[in-house]
């Protein structure tokens, strides 16, 4: 298992967690059905606005599944910050896990860490959190 | 009396990944019970205590039912029910 990823898109995901800081940011990734590629990056409002949760409003959710389903997309990645924790699911990110196809992606701008920045990726499958590598395509 | 009812990836493995099923019912508990018949368990992996999973978004046509009386949210012939998982965490 193994997530390769543009690094624009990961520059955009950082960039987006520093200008949402102190408060969690969140988005995905979308690509076409099957091809399990990350494409197009579509960031999400954190309707929680909190540096401690992030969920995505039930009305954008909705809407966001329309739009997958019209394009014929997936969900490829989800991914969210952590602004005090390292870039680890934590026990709600596991309770809530709900796409057992996405790659769970955290990005962690501690600062203990700073200005290194963490990011990683995951496999959250029936509460069982597996670490996969990142290849970072230029 | 036909609902339409859209199944997310994670709810499959109960509807036979079937991304959408039809069910009965008059309010949004009804159709439940109906589903958990027809595709037994899933019920469980909706409600909590007799209530709806935290977890869990469930919109009548394009409403969220929180806002429309929850359980009770009325459904008739022809709508359509989509369950989604709540993209969230801490």
């Amino acid at each position: 298992m193994s997530l390769t990823i543009s690094r624009a898109h990961v520059d955009a995901i950082v960039e987006q967690s520093r200008a949402e800081y102190p408060d969690e940011c969140c988005g995905v990734i979308l690509g076409p059905i099957g091809k399990g590629s990350p494409e197009r990056i579509k960031p999400m409002i954190n309707a929680a606005h909190s540096p401690t949760f992030y969920e995505f409003d039930p009305k954008d959710l909705l809407a966001l599944y329309r739009e997958v389903d019209d394009n014929d997309e997936e969900i490829v990645v989800i991914y969210h910050s952590h602004t005090e924790t390292e870039a680890f699911p934590s026990r709600t990110d596991i309770a809530y896990a709900g796409e057992p196809g996405a790659h769970y992606v955290l990005v962690s701008s501690r600062k203990e860490i700073a200005p290194a920045i963490e990011f990683r990726s995951f496999r959250i499958i029936d509460g069982v959190v597996t670490e996969e590598e990142v290849s970072i395509t230029d | 009396m036909s609902i339409d009812v859209r199944i997310p990836t994670i709810l499959r493995p109960f509807t036979k990944d079937q991304k959408a099923v039809t069910a009965t019912g008059t309010t949004l508990s009804a159709v439940i019970s109906d589903l958990d018949a027809q595709y037994p368990g899933i019920g469980d992996r909706l409600l909590e205590n007799g209530a709806l999973r935290r977890f869990i978004n469930i919109y009548v046509n394009d409403e969220d039912v929180r806002f429309l009386g929850s359980l009770e949210a009325p459904v008739k012939d022809g709508d359509s029910v989509t369950i989604l998982p709540a993209v969230a965490g801490g």
